[in-house]
């Protein structure tokens, strides 16, 4: 399976997948740690993928969403965004609203 | 070593008649404001993705972080 394919699969298997440099127990970027920190704040279960043990995976996503870093968030399979887009959303209580609204659908 | 004002200099390549200011001094963590009307009817992710589209394959790269702020002259 190809990388474009493999991400395709894991973005359709979890209305919330968070790409990021480590895991959400053990972030290897405060970048990545806020974005962990902030989706556990809203409650939400979610997928996460450590980019850093998997170069081919980190070079497709950059690809595929024409976004260069890490964090990445999705929510139903569209990019959310990076930790920056992430925390505005969450100070205007979007990111709340956006996580319960994938869930509950 | 990218400076500051080089990413200054490449938005506003890519943004004729922006108004940019980016700062951060460690070489690898920026933060850019960037004004411009291109940004008017286009979501955070997408005025994110003109920006980095400016920087090539520095963001990620050499740049470690470039936290973005994005608005249109209405905005400001």
């Amino acid at each position: 399976m190809n990388t474009q394919d493999k991400i395709r699969q894991q973005l359709g298997a979890s209305r919330i997948v968070l790409y990021m440099k480590g895991t959400p127990q053990f972030p290897q970027c405060g970048f990545s740690a806020k974005a962990a920190q902030l989706l556990s704040a809203c409650g939400a279960r979610y997928d996460s993928y450590d980019v850093l043990s998997d170069p081919e995976l980190r070079q497709g996503l950059k690809e595929h969403s024409n976004w260069p870093t890490f964090p990445q968030l999705y929510v139903n399979g569209e990019l959310v965004g990076g930790c920056d887009i992430m925390t505005e959303l969450y100070q205007k209580g979007e990111l709340q609203k956006l996580v319960t609204e994938a869930i509950a659908q | 070593m990218v400076q500051a004002r080089d990413i200054e200099r490449m938005i506003e390549q890519g943004f004729p008649g922006a108004r940019v200011r980016v700062t951060g001094d460690d070489g690898r963590h920026f933060e850019a404001l960037v004004v411009s009307g291109a940004f008017a009817g286009k979501n955070m992710v997408q005025r994110h993705q003109m920006v980095y589209r400016t920087l090539g394959d520095k963001v990620g790269g050499e740049i470690h972080a470039l936290s973005l702020k994005t608005l249109t002259p209405e905005e400001e």
